[in-house]
């Protein structure tokens, strides 16, 4: 180590506008109100016209995909840090959701208006039961459960050939165009996020921080940690079912690869991303992700190389994530000071 | 003294492999009293209270409260009922505040019920609970996250979390270990006056002088048995004590 670094070190200082602005004070002038409600807008704006800026269809179709993963996404990061819960079960979501809207659309033909809100609320019952036995075992090992059903799930269908087998079952309804399809899921994406955000600051979402942090102090406190447990699960499952609904109706089909690995695998990555914890994160990490791992596509078989190197990257320089640092960006300057 | 009994066990034998951490241990606890529980190191005190709060399953024996048996309830449900407990090892919940952390049991169902839903704004209640226990209403503590805390902070913050509850009886395990000299002389006033409201308190304890100052009643363990029950006045000339502490014949 050079002489320089040991006699000077890195400060970070809050900035002047962000102390200013604490509190009730945020009111007190416009810069304090657009200082306050910047990120906020940016967010959203920025979600809001994304699909307006790429330059084509296909893109737009990738904006799309890259919502339905933000969805699972942020389902990961608040089972994860704020219930405790490592929940790999997207593609047990994705799937369950998908072929229950896809059944109910090929065999009795009913519309997608009704087939995804049915899905949501079936879909998430049955996850939750499910996993409702494995909700008293805690970290790896209500992870591994969980990634194991969607195997289970898809075997069996193989096994038996119910549900279209293999092959799946193609031919049901689409939405009517891709405007649809993109301002359809882009005002729920926002809504959850700040929904969850608020719930997570309710006395309820205190309670399952509390199970994050110290289960045993909860159950000592009068409070079945199983009930509140299976309420969050049933939320995570219905965000997720959602969306294994949406995509098989935006592929018109419905198949085995609603249970890939990838709905479990690729949640975990855009939190890494993004941030865990600041349910934003998650959101933006799989905006950056999908699109990424399209634009891989040109490299052939080389794009998995390419991709694992960007996260491990990513995992290894940036280990706090893109938002937590933007806000730090934000909210604190940093000067070289003598030691 | 009122002798109305508010915990009864009966015969409480409990095995970890092939150590019997506690061992036929039978005891009453009145109403209004503070007993206290010594021991040595690995002597059963804590898997006693463990037993007792259904944190552990015993395989022999029964514990009343009042007229229920609890024996085979969980923590949740055997909290319910009033009879909460600290932790050796405190837990608090580290990201959150002072406050936020007294909201969960203020969220339980024991004080939904207790309060027909009336209770207000859990954190309102909470900051009240944090003044009576010593933490300065205007200061910031109650505000800091919990992993700020100082020893002391966080074994008050746990006596809150019991009191959030609305207990009858509190059973204390080791509330004085780790604590300096001056925390624990501020801590033995707010025990006192526990006491003074009625509150049934149970006491695991190392801290002997301190003990000896608060229980009206003193048991012993020694390999997880039960060798002596008495005011601490007796116990402290007891010859089976002395020679379980000291090793002296």
């Amino acid at each position: 180590m050079d002489s320089a670094t040991q006699e000077r070190r890195k400060e970070r200082i809050d900035r002047g506008i962000k102390v200013r602005t604490e509190g009730i004070y945020a009111i007190s002038s416009w810069q304090g109100i657009t200082y306050m409600a910047l990120p906020t807008v940016a967010f959203v704006v920025g979600l809001l016209i994304l699909p307006l800026v790429v330059p084509t269809m296909a893109w737009q179709r990738i904006i799309v995909i890259a919502c339905l993963f933000a969805l699972l996404a942020l389902v990961f990061d608040f089972l994860t840090n704020f219930v405790g819960i490592v929940c790999l079960g997207g593609a047990f979501f994705t799937g369950v959701g998908g072929y229950i809207s896809g059944l109910l659309n090929s065999a009795w033909g009913i519309p997608i208006i009704f087939t995804i809100p049915i899905a949501t609320l079936g879909g998430a019952i049955i996850c939750t039961l499910f996993l409702l036995p494995c909700l008293p075992m805690r970290g790896i090992y209500f992870a591994i459960v969980s990634l194991m059903y969607p195997l289970l799930f898809a075997r069996v269908i193989q096994a038996l050939n119910i549900f279209g087998g293999t092959d799946g079952l193609p031919g049901l309804s689409t939405f009517p165009n891709i405007w649809v399809e993109l301002y359809l899921v882009l005002p729920i994406i926002i809504l959850l996020t700040f929904g969850i955000r608020r719930l997570v600051n309710e006395d309820f979402g205190i309670v399952l921080r509390a199970i994050r942090d110290n289960d045993q102090a909860v159950k000592a406190s009068n409070i079945n940690i199983t009930w509140f447990k299976t309420k969050a699960v049933l939320l995570g499952s219905a965000i997720g079912c959602f969306a294994g609904a949406y995509l098989a109706h935006l592929y018109g089909w419905m198949g085995l690869s609603l249970f890939a690995l990838d709905f479990s695998i690729f949640p975990i990555a855009a939190t890494v991303v993004g941030g865990g914890g600041t349910l934003v994160g998650p959101v933006i990490g799989a905006f950056i992700l999908a699109p990424l791992s399209e634009m891989l596509r040109a490299f052939g078989p080389l794009r998995v190389v390419f991709y694992s190197l960007i996260l491990a990257g990513l995992v290894i320089f940036s280990t706090e994530g893109l938002v937590p640092y933007l806000e730090r960006k934000y909210h604190q300057f940093e000067r070289w000071i003598e030691v | 003294m009122n002798q109305e009994v508010v915990l009864r066990a009966k015969g409480i034998s409990k095995s970890f492999g092939g150590v019997k951490a506690v061992n036929q241990v039978s005891f009453d606890l009145f109403k209004g009293e503070i007993l206290g529980i010594i021991g040595p190191n690995g002597s059963g005190k804590t898997t006693l209270v463990n037993i007792i709060t259904g944190f552990v399953k015993p395989d022999e024996g029964v514990i009343f409260a009042g007229e229920k048996k609890i024996t085979g309830l969980s923590p949740h449900q055997i909290s319910g009922l009033g009879i909460v407990r600290t932790f050796q090892i405190p837990r608090p919940y580290p990201s959150l505040s002072a406050v936020k952390n007294l909201v969960v049991p203020l969220f339980s169902s024991r004080i939904q019920r207790t309060t027909g839903g009336k209770l207000g704004d859990r954190d309102t209640v909470a900051l009240d609970i944090l003044e009576e226990i010593g933490f300065e209403r205007d200061a910031h503590a109650p505000y800091k996250p919990a992993s700020t805390f100082s020893e002391g902070y966080l074994k008050r913050l746990e006596l809150a979390r019991c009191l959030a509850l609305r207990p009858h009886t509190i059973i204390m395990d080791e509330i004085f270990s780790g604590l300096s000299v001056s925390e624990i002389t501020a801590m033995i006033p707010i025990i006192e006056r526990l006491q003074m409201n009625g509150i049934t308190i149970m006491m695991v304890e190392h801290r002997v002088r301190e003990l000896f100052q608060l229980a009206n009643r003193v048991m012993v363990m020694n390999f997880g048995q039960k060798i002596a029950e008495d005011v601490p006045t007796e116990i402290a000339k007891s010859e089976v004590v002395k020679q379980a502490y000291l090793g002296v014949k």
